[in-house]
């Protein structure tokens, strides 16, 4: 004997569905409309290209058309092309804050890196207090940069250097070292602060790196024979390489734009010796009020960082394919 | 019945009284005892910098309720550092929203005055009233025919020193040369008592010290008219170099990374013998005699006096600091913001600003020179009361325009002294502020 299905004809729920129902039209066009792929994909993504395109398409094309005209506080100015960035080029403090921006970006990414990798390898070994240790590590990455460089400006005070009363009292130095006010000690100081924030940034990330190498491989290599240097370059190193470039990539990015630390502790000065690109391009964008100026400024580091970026995300590709 | 006719004539009577009181200004305000009809919560905002003076600050905002009353709106005052001003403004204008009223420093309305209301009324009239403005107004405030700041003060700057100091290497009052002072203050920093300057980034002690170097010597940033660069002359030069000699000399070379405070702090903590500044070193040492003592544990101020800057070979000369305050073109209040400027600056009003002071600023019109004061303040601070009639500003021997201010904003004159004396040759420095001021008065 079969058995009447639900639904089916003759049942009551059948005769439901032939009744007219008009609400149910409506979330059965939406739920067609969801399940086109393409829709949901649209709707899904709206809010990101809107947040994306509100805070940093329209600032970018913003700041490549203020870099085109000759806008200035106040005035809205007309197209004049390349022309700021030739003015910015035959400018000699320009030329002077590009250089120093290299040679910033250059020595504190390999003075992080150095450290980062030793912190780092040091705090993947087992002591007592590793969790006090690594979570300490992070204080000057989490402490506010004007705050930390505010302290930094007062232990490197030109009359009040808590660092030359002790170098003076220790016997180390018989005349005040001239940290901020001599052109290459105030860049030196400026590496240094950059150095200590940025440090502990890379010590954390490669932590994580190095924990997820299998110890395995280290106690096979011991059993060959390798210490621990050849260890490092022959297991840890290879290994850690893809974290490590994703890692000098973030660094080199955020230090070759850095303005808060330099614009606390030496404003740019002496003379322009520790000027960046990001402080010369809001003196001239900001304080004076050339904006189009100082956009052209800022812009310079635009195709710097691009080819920085494309080259080592390459390195990262080839490396993945190996 | 009755009552809710004199309810409606009650309320006739108020109406009347205050739409009066907004159409007659503070005057029919006063006159009609009741705030003017600003919409309720209405609100001024002002932006001035963060004093020298901390009671001149601490008056103002005294008077900020007072004003509310008078004014029948709510007058909010924000202290910022001086050196923030620059950016605030410039964020300020460009996004059309922030403070209804600006200080300007220097001659910044030339620099902003595309979005400065025009105050003409109100300066015409309180020049008028007080005696005239000094001479440096018109180049600072006035712009294209219109007063587009009115002017409030200017910060008076002279050589704060230890008399008793000085006293030590024979020197019998302040030098009057730069020749003299420099003989002087080569032997003070021998006994670790060193002029104190900064060579800095900084707004206000720097270029109030390297704009009058050159001139003393006679090198000038541009030509009279302003269009031809001529600071690439043997005075520049010559100054450039006095300043090498002076510099190594004489001076703390820790200068070069002061701002404006390092000084103060310096010649109270008694590092240095003497020091290019307003009379704000003299005025918190008094103030804080408990504090501030020299070695002998005596108040410190009691050996503290002041000197304008030493001649050079082209003369002396000064630069001040023009203080004045714009209104915003933006500002949704522009009526209740010249209310507001013509408030702080009836009578009654500015003089209890103007004595916190005490000559560390004067008044912007020459009247208030001879205010009963100035008979009463310490010898060292009388000097102050006439130093307004003999500033110059920048850009000369050209006019004030916002290149000149251009040139100020990039630190351009005082870095060409810092270059020097950090190893530059004086030509090679010279030929390098000449290529920069090139590019912003020619370019």
């Amino acid at each position: 004997m079969k058995k009447p299905i639900a639904g089916g004809a003759g049942s009551v729920a059948g005769l439901e569905v032939a009744l007219p129902h008009p609400r149910a039209t409506q979330p059965q066009r939406l739920t067609r409309f969801l399940e086109n792929e393409r829709a949901l994909a649209a709707i899904l993504l709206a809010p990101t290209v809107l947040i994306l395109g509100t805070f940093i398409a329209y600032p970018f094309i913003m700041g490549v058309w203020l870099s085109l005209s000759s806008t200035s506080v106040g005035n809205v100015g007309e197209f004049v092309g390349f022309k700021n960035f030739a003015k910015a080029w035959n400018d000699s403090i320009f030329r002077t804050a590009f250089g120093n921006t290299f040679y910033y970006t250059f020595w504190a990414t390999i003075f992080k890196l150095t450290l980062g990798m030793w912190l780092a390898l040091l705090l993947n070994r087992h002591f007592r207090g590793k969790r006090i240790v690594r979570a300490s590590m992070l204080l000057p990455f989490i402490v506010p940069t004007v705050l930390s460089t505010f302290a930094w400006r007062w232990m490197f005070d030109p009359t009040f250097s808590v660092l030359n009363w002790l170098l003076y009292k220790g016997g180390l130095i018989t005349t005040k070292l001239p940290f901020l006010s001599d052109g290459v000690y105030g860049m030196w100081c400026a590496i240094t602060v950059n150095t200590w924030r940025g440090m502990p940034f890379f010590a954390i990330t490669l932590l994580a790196g190095l924990q997820t190498i299998n110890p395995d491989l280290h106690e096979a290599a011991s059993l060959d024979g390798a210490n621990g240097w050849k260890r490092f370059w022959h297991v840890t190193w290879p290994l850690l390489k893809p974290v490590t470039v994703v890692v000098v990539v973030f660094s080199v990015i955020q230090t070759f734009s850095d303005f808060q630390l330099i614009y606390v502790l030496t404003g740019g000065g002496p003379a322009n010796s520790t000027h960046l690109l990001a402080t010369y391009a809001y003196q001239v964008g900001v304080a004076t009020g050339l904006l189009g100026e100082g956009a052209a400024i800022s812009l310079f580091m635009l195709p710097v960082l691009f080819v920085v970026v494309w080259l080592q995300l390459r390195y990262l590709r080839r490396m993945e394919g190996a | 019945m009755d009552a809710k006719e004199l309810n409606r004539r009650q309320f006739i009577k108020v109406t009347t009284a205050t739409a009066a009181a907004a159409a007659t200004g503070i005057e029919g305000i006063i006159a009609a005892r009741r705030a003017p009809a600003y919409a309720q919560g209405t609100k001024l905002h002002m932006v001035r910098w963060v004093d020298f003076i901390p009671e001149s600050d601490v008056e103002l905002k005294r008077q900020m309720p007072e004003a509310s009353k008078a004014l029948g709106a709510e007058v909010v005052l924000e202290t910022i550092n001086a050196n923030d001003l620059q950016p605030r403004i410039t964020a300020a204008i460009q996004s059309g929203s922030g403070a209804d009223i600006f200080i300007m420093l220097w001659n910044w309305a030339q620099l902003y005055g595309s979005s400065l209301v025009d105050v003409s009324d109100l300066a015409t009239a309180l020049a008028r009233s007080e005696g005239g403005f000094y001479d440096v107004w018109p180049a600072s405030a006035y712009v294209s025919g219109k007063w587009l700041a009115l002017p409030h003060s200017i910060i008076g700057n002279a050589v704060a020193y230890r008399r008793s100091w000085l006293r030590e290497v024979s020197a019998n009052g302040y030098p009057k040369t730069w020749d003299e002072a420099r003989r002087v203050f080569a032997q003070l920093k021998q006994k670790g008592k060193p002029y104190g300057q900064t060579l800095g980034h900084t707004f206000g002690d720097a270029p109030t010290f390297s704009y009058p170097m050159l001139w003393c010597f006679g090198g000038a940033e541009t030509n009279p008219s302003g269009a031809k660069v001529a600071i690439n002359s043997k005075g520049a030069v010559e100054s450039v170099k006095f300043m090498q000699a002076f510099w190594k000399e004489c001076c703390d070379e820790g200068g070069l990374a002061w701002d404006d405070t390092n000084n103060n702090r310096a010649f109270h903590a008694g590092e240095i013998s003497a020091t290019l500044n307003g009379a704000s070193i003299y005025i918190v040492a008094k103030r804080q005699r408990d504090k501030i003592k020299d070695e002998k544990g005596e108040p410190m101020w009691q050996d503290i006096d002041h000197a304008p800057l030493p001649s050079g070979p082209a003369g002396r000369f000064h630069l001040y600091l023009p203080m004045s305050h714009a209104i915003m073109k933006y500002s949704k209040n522009p009526k209740l913001a010249k209310e507001l400027l013509r408030w702080l600056h009836k009578k009654e009003n500015y003089e209890k600003w103007f004595l916190t002071q005490e000559g560390y600023s004067v008044g912007a019109t020459k009247s208030w020179e001879n205010h009963p004061m100035w008979g009463k303040v310490d010898e060292p601070l009388r000097m102050f009361r006439t130093a307004a009639r003999t500033t110059r500003i920048f850009g000369h021997a050209g006019p004030a325009t916002a290149k000149a201010t251009e040139v100020f904003s990039k630190y351009i004159i005082t870095d060409m002294y810092a270059k020097a004396v950090q190893g530059l040759s004086a030509e090679d420095a010279v030929k390098w502020a000449a290529a920069e001021l090139k590019q912003i008065y020619e370019g």
